[in-house]
């Protein structure tokens, strides 16, 4: 069984996301255990990408002052090795396609394995360019994670059929970033998953306040949040861990 | 030369969001039916002719051959379209598509303003609404064009991302698109992005190779040894190529803008320079470095400021039919001024390029061998940013 699955084991699941090396590792590595510590069941680790066509203004932003801080994928993977040393909670990776591509997609995914990664999300491989890294996933047990969007429609059964580990909601239009307002029906989504895959549903994009929190997991088995961290991060620099854990906190009591 | 799944070789697919999907199958249903709809032809063809000054001509360049004395030299002048540039093949194929299949707005990206001057013209001629992106750093280098964006009616988003470049116009076109997709085209540029666009945007630019072929028939009874074109993402290269490609004979040369040179990192030069790699929803050769960031590219010409490649160069690369050379800034400004004063024809500096390597080769070639060089877009944007590199302090 997938380890991401023990992340939906105890009720719904909060998962964080944080980009690696924003504004360092040293802090990334204060960050992930503030989460774990208030509550995160479930962890995002970005690497980031110089062009993420993914994201809004405030993802991009951790994404250039990670790598102006000069984190790089073999940095990122020795940060982990260290970090899986007390951090027990399943951990995956969020990245694009070509970073996993250019390092050798074996030699990543494999890393991945041996470091204790569980998962990669790949915001730019759709499901008809799954079998560029699929294969060697499962070679190495790492769970490729899809994404459903609200644009899906016929495509939600096939996706989920073959979806492993979760599967990745997307809950708007548009990149990532808060939004004061969700107005896709997310239930008859998730509604088409549940009859094609028993796999848990998470939604994530502009999920930021803990009453979003809640309302999303009325019909989700948990809820992703990217951008409010990023922000908390962008604001407190490297004494970020403690407003982050305070945040992580609220919104896992909202979702419990 | 396009497989079921847009792959050229190995190079091209659909690498972008879920959210995209459907909107890019939905793409390819409305290309296949179209492309062979009569009527649809027959209106593109109309556009073609009666609006953008269809065919272009081909033109012997008598001066410049004696000068040079080699091969003989013929100019396809898609520098006479309307709008200026070979963009508008492209753009009226598209926007016609588009409005068959029922948007009422088009966005795009676009890098010296050509495609995005021309995507305004579209889109003020079929009463579409339009909205372009474009790097903050070339709205300063193709101030004029972002003036004529706006007078045709269209919104200019000046992008701040990354290098504020023809990638990261391209990248914001691409978010822009997934935040409204139901009313909305992504009328993109250039033989690049997620299948389909790649082989969209080549068959109507097709039309440049279609039209040189006939051309050179009639007025040499042979085909040309060599056709020279500029390449950025590659879509008035591959126009000028396509017809060719079977023919094997003829070379197909993509000049390449190497900026300040292909061993400085000041460069844009993606076949010479670049690796294999995923980005803009195609798998192709991109400047990148060993952890796959994109490079920060440079060329003195915003339209071939880009780290990629359309996925058909990339295989035409790979099997060695197309040759890809790199063409220096250098080159290219004494291109733009050769051709200037000996034929009075001022090209695009992105045009340049091509021409620069045709001066290199020409003298090497007999004087019975024939080349042609497609002169993609015409030079009157790029005379304030030339004047000010040969350092007059001219402003437009």
């Amino acid at each position: 069984m997938s380890n991401i699955k023990s992340a939906f084991a105890k009720g719904k699941a909060f998962i964080p996301f944080i980009t690696c090396g924003d504004p360092d590792l040293e802090t990334t590595g204060k960050l992930v255990r503030a989460a774990v510590d208030s509550g995160a069941d479930l962890i995002e680790l970005g690497i980031p990408f110089s062009d993420p066509t993914a994201e809004g203004p405030v993802i991009q932003g951790a994404n250039i002052r990670a790598l102006k801080g000069g984190v790089t994928t073999d940095k990122i993977f020795d940060f982990v090795r260290v970090l899986r040393e007390d951090v027990k909670i399943p951990l995956v990776f969020m990245t694009y396609a070509n970073v996993v591509f250019s390092y050798g997609a074996e030699a990543f995914i494999s890393t991945c394995r041996g470091i204790g990664i569980d998962g990669i999300i790949l915001p730019d491989l759709p499901f008809e360019e799954k079998e560029e890294f699929e294969p060697l996933c499962q070679k190495y047990d790492v769970d490729l994670i899809s994404l459903i969007a609200p644009t899906s429609k016929e495509r939600i059964a096939m996706i989920a059929r073959e979806a492993k580990g979760f599967l990745y909601i997307v809950s708007s239009l548009g990149v990532t970033g808060a939004r004061s307002e969700i107005t896709t029906d997310l239930s008859s989504i998730i509604k088409v998953v549940r009859k094609n895959t028993d796999i848990p549903c998470a939604i994530g994009f502009g999920i930021s306040t803990p009453e979003q929190a809640r309302k999303m997991v009325g019909i989700a088995d948990g809820v992703i949040v990217g951008s409010a961290i990023i922000k908390l991060m962008a604001e407190y620099g490297t004494d970020a861990s403690e407003p982050v854990g305070e945040y992580v906190k609220r919104m896992k009591n909202a979702i419990k | 030369m396009t497989n079921a799944n847009g792959r050229f070789g190995v190079h091209g697919g659909q690498y972008i969001p879920e959210t995209l999907m459907n909107a890019v199958i939905e793409l390819e249903k409305a290309y296949n039916h179209y492309k062979n709809d009569p009527e649809f032809n027959r209106e593109l063809t109309e556009l073609l002719d009666a609006y953008a000054g269809r065919p272009s001509r081909l033109y012997y360049a008598e001066k410049m051959t004696k000068t040079l004395g080699g091969a003989k030299i013929y100019l396809k002048r898609e520098d006479l379209n309307h709008t200026g540039s070979h963009k508008i093949n492209n753009v009226l194929g598209q926007a016609l598509l588009a409005k068959k299949m029922g948007k009422t707005r088009l966005i795009a990206e676009t890098g010296a303003g050509q495609h995005g001057v021309a995507t305004a013209t579209a889109a003020a001629l079929m009463d579409m609404e339009c909205v372009v992106f474009m790097g903050e750093e070339d709205t300063k280098r193709q101030a004029l064009n972002v003036y004529r964006m706006k007078l045709l009616g269209a919104e200019v988003i000046p992008v701040t991302s990354g290098t504020a470049t023809l990638k990261d116009a391209v990248s914001e076109a691409m978010r822009e698109w997934t935040s409204r997709i139901d009313d909305t085209h992504y009328c993109l540029g250039s033989v690049m992005g997620p299948h389909p666009f790649p082989t969209i945007v080549r068959d109507f630019q097709a039309v440049i190779s279609r039209e040189i072929k006939a051309q050179i028939l009639e007025k040499e009874h042979r085909l040309p040894d060599a056709v020279i074109a500029c390449v950025g993402g590659g879509s008035n290269a591959i126009g000028s190529f396509y017809h060719f490609i079977e023919d094997e004979g003829v070379r197909l040369i993509g000049c390449e803008a190497a900026g300040r040179g292909i061993d400085t990192f000041e460069t844009a030069a993606t076949i010479n320079t670049g690796k294999l790699g995923i980005f803009h929803g195609m798998k192709s050769y991109f400047c990148q470095d060993k952890y796959g960031q994109i490079a920060p590219v440079y060329s003195i010409s915003a339209g071939l400021d880009y780290p990629g490649i359309g996925p058909e160069h990339a295989n035409l690369h790979d099997m060695g039919r197309a040759e890809y050379v790199p063409v220096t800034d250098a080159e290219a400004v004494c291109a733009f001024e050769f051709l200037s004063k000996m034929e009075g024809i001022i090209p695009a500096i992105e045009s340049a390029h091509a021409v620069a390597h045709a001066m290199k080769i020409a003298p090497t070639m007999n004087k019975d061998q024939i080349i042609v060089i497609t002169i993609s877009g015409r030079g009157d944007k790029d005379c304030a940013a030339i004047a000010r590199y040969r350092g007059e302090d001219i402003y437009e």
